[in-house]
C-alpha cells in the first residue's frame, strides 16, 4: 500500500503541487537531503509529462502519483492513462517507448531539443527507473535510497 | 509567487531577470518574453536565473528555443546562474556546452563584448 496516494486533475498549475507532495514525503521517509532536489525535480519532469498527454488524449481523466516508504527506498510512482499508441501516432516526440506528448515535442522541436528530453533528465536523476506500457497508460517508477538503506 | 519576470538593459544588453519557479505552468510565460524582446529586436540578452528556485525540461526547451530565436539573428542570449541544483539539469542534459552561463551579469556582458 502506498503511503501517500494522490490524484490530480491534468493542468500543469498543479504538478508544483505534485512536487511539493512528493518532496515532504521523501523527506519524512528518510532521503537524503541532498538528493530531495532531484526527486522534486524528477517527480516534476513525470507528472509534466502525463499532464500533457492527459490534456491531450483524455483531460477529463485524473493523473495518479503513488509515493511509498518502503524498506530502504522511497519509491514514486506516477500513472497516465493515455494509450501509448495515441502517443506514438500524435507527434515527433512519439518514436520512442516513453516519448514525450506531442505539445511539449511540438515546443521542443521548435527549440531543437530531443523529443522524449524529460524521461532522459529522469533517468539522469533517480537511482532506479521503471517504464510500463500497458494499453490502459504508462507509469513510470522511480526510487532513490531511504534511511535504513545499505550502501 | 511562480514567477517573476523583468527586464532592463545594461550596456546595450538586454538583462532579463527571472525569480521563482521555472516549470510546465510557468514556461509559456518566459517564452513570450523572450519571443517580445526579440520582435522588439533585442537580440544580445543575459537571462539572470540567480532567483530560480526551480527548471524543468520545459523551461530548458523555452532558453534552447530564446537561444534559436536570437542566433537567426546574429545575437546572443547567455545565463547568469551559480546555483547548482539548477545547474545539475544544465549538465544532465549537456546544454553546459550549449550556452555561456556565467556568476554574474557584469561577467556575461564583459564576454559578450569580448567577443565582438
Amino acid at each position: 500500500m502506498a503511503t501517500v496516494e494522490l490524484s490530480f486533475t491534468p493542468l500543469p498549475a498543479h504538478v508544483r503541487t505534485a512536487r511539493l507532495v512528493a518532496t515532504a514525503v521523501a523527506r519524512r521517509s528518510g532521503v537524503d537531503e541532498s538528493l530531495l532536489d532531484e526527486v522534486r525535480l524528477a517527480v516534476g519532469e513525470a507528472c509534466s509529462r502525463a499532464v500533457e498527454g492527459h490534456q491531450l488524449y483524455c483531460p477529463a481523466e485524473p493523473v495518479r502519483l503513488c509515493l511509498t516508504d518502503l524498506a530502504g527506498r522511497f519509491e514514486v510512482e506516477v500513472t497516465d492513462t493515455c494509450a501509448p499508441g495515441l502517443r506514438r501516432s500524435g507527434g515527433p516526440g512519439g518514436s520512442g517507448v516513453a516519448g514525450d506528448p506531442p505539445g511539449n515535442a511540438a515546443v521542443a522541436a521548435e527549440a531543437g531539443v530531443p523529443a522524449g528530453l524529460g524521461v532522459a533528465v529522469i533517468e539522469g536523476l533517480a537511482d532506479e527507473v521503471q517504464i510500463n506500457e500497458t494499453a490502459a497508460g504508462t507509469s513510470i517508477r522511480m526510487s532513490w535510497p531511504s534511511a535504513g538503506a545499505t550502501r | 509567487m511562480d514567477l517573476k519576470l523583468d527586464h532592463h538593459s545594461k550596456d546595450g544588453i538586454e538583462i532579463v531577470d527571472v525569480e521563482g519557479e521555472i516549470d510546465v505552468y510557468t514556461a509559456p510565460r518566459l517564452r513570450e518574453l523572450l519571443i517580445e524582446l526579440v520582435n522588439s529586436r533585442f537580440y544580445q540578452l543575459v537571462v539572470n536565473m540567480e532567483k530560480v528556485e526551480f527548471l524543468d525540461s520545459t523551461g530548458l526547451g523555452v532558453l534552447v528555443g530564446g537561444l534559436k530565436r536570437v542566433r537567426a539573428h546574429d545575437g546572443s542570449l547567455d545565463l547568469v546562474c551559480t546555483q547548482e541544483r539548477i545547474l545539475k539539469i544544465f549538465r544532465i542534459t549537456g546544454l553546459t556546452k550549449v550556452f555561456g552561463i556565467h556568476d554574474t551579469v557584469d561577467e556575461a556582458i564583459a564576454a559578450r563584448r569580448a567577443e565582438k
